[in-house]
């Protein structure tokens, strides 16, 4: 057996201190629960929680071609951006299905600030290089290392944070970032997440990271803030069906399968997979991620298999009991003809069939 | 936390309690916590034959399913109903309104099986606590 060195988070030792529990995720030591993972998915549904999120990539894109770079390896349109502004986005494969899919930040017009997924980050950063290389005026750089990330998420998250920040954060708008100081630190505050919440993720150099952690925890003693980790981050994420990469979406996916077609620009010009998910658009998909709701007794989960009629028509991508809905909910791929909510389907949990309902996505969606 | 000495324990942290013939079996606290937050809990009807070591039912948490193996061999009487509504009772109660199963146990069943001494004992040692 392969000994892997599992890497630690700046703020591993708060976690320990918490009495977190810690699983080997993505390379990293992380916390999965403290208190349980339905009380920290409640706790930030209804008031606030934090989240470790230090295990995310960070890659740097820079130089006088940096926009053109980043155009060609996502699909989304980054020249939409102006300094400041942030983008959901698809990093992608020449077929048009996923590397990563990724937050793009704009610093400024020479300077592009990339997010991906701490499982993929290494991955994505070879295969940025390996693209950059036919780019003069390109550098890319893996700071996954250089920040700790800490996501500070929930209705209460902005009056938190405010009482350690003197930058006005009611004018971040969503998806929109500053730099500005944090418990007299320099920090990236963006007004980003992925929980279904409002909320903000907030880029520390390492070393200032567990200080920020026990502020944040004290600022928020008075709206009963919870340390919430890895199994609330997806559940919550899973209810607002905001894709899981690995699950919901990989390298056999396209973004117009994902139901992510929104991220899709196909008139911004050339782009890597560019060519695969015209020819896609034009044919139609053959099969698309719904979401579904459990008529039987049952969970569905990553991997189960979808029937319809005695076929077996499509795979669970992710499922569980959603805490907020209190129902048995699913996400997962099936054929086109079968997308419609209120179609009928049966999913196989341990060798029974028991029946599913397409329904509408996401299945929560916060009341603004 | 100690374990109630009434019963006996499996290496894959079940309980049962033999009494008049008939075996109530569970999850033993360090299984619960181990868990996490139980939602949902699979068990067999009324009538089943399970095998000692055989799977009995499943129970999941918001993050995974686990089985549950059956300490003795017997014919299942009945399955506690309770936990269709509530399946957190197997977290907050797993020696009590948390039980499982009642089977009709033969002789002797709790053959090879630990006490509470000798299961705080393996816990221990598996590191647990």
């Amino acid at each position: 057996m392969t000994q892997t060195t599992l890497k630690r988070t700046p703020l591993y030792e708060c976690h320990l201190e918490a009495k977190a529990r810690i699983v080997p995720f993505a390379g990293f030591e992380m916390p999965v629960q403290y208190s349980g993972v339905i009380e920290e998915h409640k706790a930030v549904r209804t008031s606030v929680g934090l989240f470790d999120v230090s295990h995310m990539g960070e890659i740097d894109v820079k130089g006088r071609r940096a926009l053109d770079f980043v155009q060609y390896v996502t699909c989304n349109d980054a020249s939409k951006l102006t300094p400041g502004r942030a983008q959901y986005s698809g990093l992608m494969t020449p077929r048009g299905t996923f590397v990563d899919d990724l937050l793009v930040h704009k610093v400024s017009d020479d300077h592009y600030f990339l997010v991906v997924n701490a499982s993929n980050a290494d991955k994505d950063y070879a295969y940025l290089c390996a693209q950059a290389a036919s780019f003069d005026g390109v550098d890319v750089t893996n700071r996954s290392d250089d920040y700790a990330q800490i996501a500070v998420q929930g209705p209460r998250a902005l009056e938190v944070l405010q009482k350690l920040t003197p930058v006005p954060l009611a004018e971040i708008k969503y998806y929109r970032f500053v730099e500005g100081l944090v418990d007299g630190k320099r920090a990236l505050i963006a007004r980003t997440g992925y929980t279904g919440e409002d909320g903000f993720e907030v880029y520390v150099p390492p070393e200032d990271a567990p200080g920020l952690w026990r502020k944040l925890l004290a600022a928020g003693k008075e709206f009963g803030i919870v340390p919430t980790g890895l199994g609330a981050r997806d559940t919550l994420r899973f209810e607002a069906c905001m894709a899981l990469y690995g699950n919901d979406i990989d390298d056999t996916t396209t973004p117009f399968e994902a139901g992510l077609d929104w991220i899709v620009k196909l008139d911004k010009g050339g782009f890597l997979g560019r060519e695969a998910l015209v020819r896609q658009k034009a044919a139609g998909i053959k099969r698309k991620l719904v979401g579904f709701e459990m008529l039987g007794r049952g969970i569905a989960r990553h991997g189960y298999p979808i029937w319809s009629g005695g076929q077996n028509v499509g795979i669970v991508t992710s499922g569980t009991h959603a805490p907020t809905l209190g129902k048995a909910l699913g996400l997962g791929y099936v054929p086109v003809a079968l997308s419609a909510v209120g179609s009928k389907l049966d999913v196989e949990i341990r060798d029974q069939k028991v029946a599913a309902q397409v329904v509408d996505t996401p299945f929560y969606r916060r009341a603004r | 936390m100690a374990q109630p000495s009434d019963r006996f324990y499996t290496k894959t942290h079940e309980w049962v309690r033999i009494a008049a013939g008939e075996a109530t079996v569970g999850i033993t606290h360090y299984a619960q916590e181990q868990l996490g937050d139980v939602v949902f809990v699979e068990l067999p009807t009324a009538g089943k034959q399970v095998e000692r070591g055989g799977v009995l039912g499943n129970i999941e948490s918001v993050k995974a399913v686990s089985e549950v193996f059956s300490p003795v061999a017997g014919q299942v009487v009945a399955a506690n109903a309770e936990l269709e509504a509530h399946p957190e009772l197997v977290n907050q109660d797993p020696y009590g309104k948390g039980w499982l199963v009642r089977l009709k146990a033969a002789q002797g069943s709790s053959e090879g099986l630990m006490d509470a001494a000798a299961y705080e004992k393996f816990l221990a040692e598996e590191g647990a606590h």
